[in-house]
């Protein structure tokens, strides 16, 4: 799984990756989840329908509502009134 | 006669040759100091320069491949031809499979207002006016643009009320030219008769 985010200048950047079945790789991806919303991050998986192929994203406050078969998970800033 | 003109030449050259050395001085020490700031100037630190338009292409670039990654064809191909996307409002579409029609939509341009409509009259409801702004750069906030189209779509399609209770209300020509609006409907419409695909906002999630 790979966590990505979206940065001004550079178009998207990669924050770490790793394999959540090893508990090393999910320590390092729990806590940089957890950096990337203290530091005002939203984060959304991007997901296909299996059946209908429709694609939409899953907002995810938490590392544990990460859906497992999840490849990545993208970090971009919160929305503020414009 | 011969006698007041050598005096006075005697003393004009007392006169004048300290301030020749004083102007030589001044002279050597800018001369001096100039070498010294070019010397200096290549190792120097550089101010951060501003915009680099080369940078922000490539940033760009990898946006879109991005967007193209996350969104479905049409949809990637709605905003390769057209400029912006259609995102189905969630309230009616539905989610997963089978959505039913959508009773509004919006469009979604880059770093514009995102506009919500109604898809089988055109009737424009209102402007959304949203950022993405990033505070934690080296001072660039503003994210490429397709990242901010991206960035909305992630927002509208798993967050809808989130995104738009953040953003500011109006109606439609605060910011965005409505007749650009009616017009940019037009085109979608026969952009997607030329593909033949009839009106599918809720059949392909917008």
């Amino acid at each position: 799984m790979k966590f990505l985010r979206m940065k001004p200048g550079h178009g998207e950047v990669l924050l770490t990756e790793g394999d959540p079945g090893s508990e090393v790789d999910e320590e390092r991806l729990v806590e940089e989840f957890r950096r990337q919303l203290d530091e005002g991050m939203w984060a959304a998986v991007p997901t296909e329908h299996p059946s209908s192929g429709r694609r939409e994203a899953l907002m995810v406050r938490d590392y544990a509502d990460i859906p497992p078969q999840a490849e990545r998970v993208i970090f971009f800033p919160r929305a503020s009134g414009g | 006669m011969l006698l007041a003109l050598l005096v006075m030449a005697v003393v004009a050259l007392a006169l004048a040759v300290p301030l020749g050395v004083r102007a030589g001085r001044a002279h050597r020490a800018h001369r001096a100091a100039g070498q010294s700031r070019r010397r200096r100037s290549p190792a120097a630190p550089r101010p951060e320069l501003g915009y680099d338009p080369g940078r922000e292409r490539r940033a760009e670039q990898r946006a879109r491949q991005l967007l193209r990654s996350c969104v479905n064809e049409e949809e990637w191909a709605m905003y390769r031809d057209l400029g912006f996307l259609r995102v189905a409002g969630r309230a009616t579409a539905g989610r997963g499979s089978a959505p039913a029609a959508p009773g509004y939509a919006y469009l979604v341009y880059p770093h514009k207002p995102i506009v919500a409509f109604v898809p089988d009259s055109g009737r424009l409801l209102s402007e959304y006016c949203v950022e993405f702004p990033d505070m934690h750069g080296d001072g660039n906030t503003r994210l490429p643009a397709s990242d901010d189209v991206l960035a909305k779509w992630m927002a509208l399609t798993s967050d809808e009320s989130r995104v738009i209770g953040q953003a500011n209300m109006h109606l439609v020509g605060r910011q965005l030219d409505p007749a650009r609006v009616r017009r940019d409907l037009w085109r979608l419409s026969e952009w997607e008769r030329r593909r033949g695909a009839g009106s599918s906002v809720g059949a392909h999630g917008g």
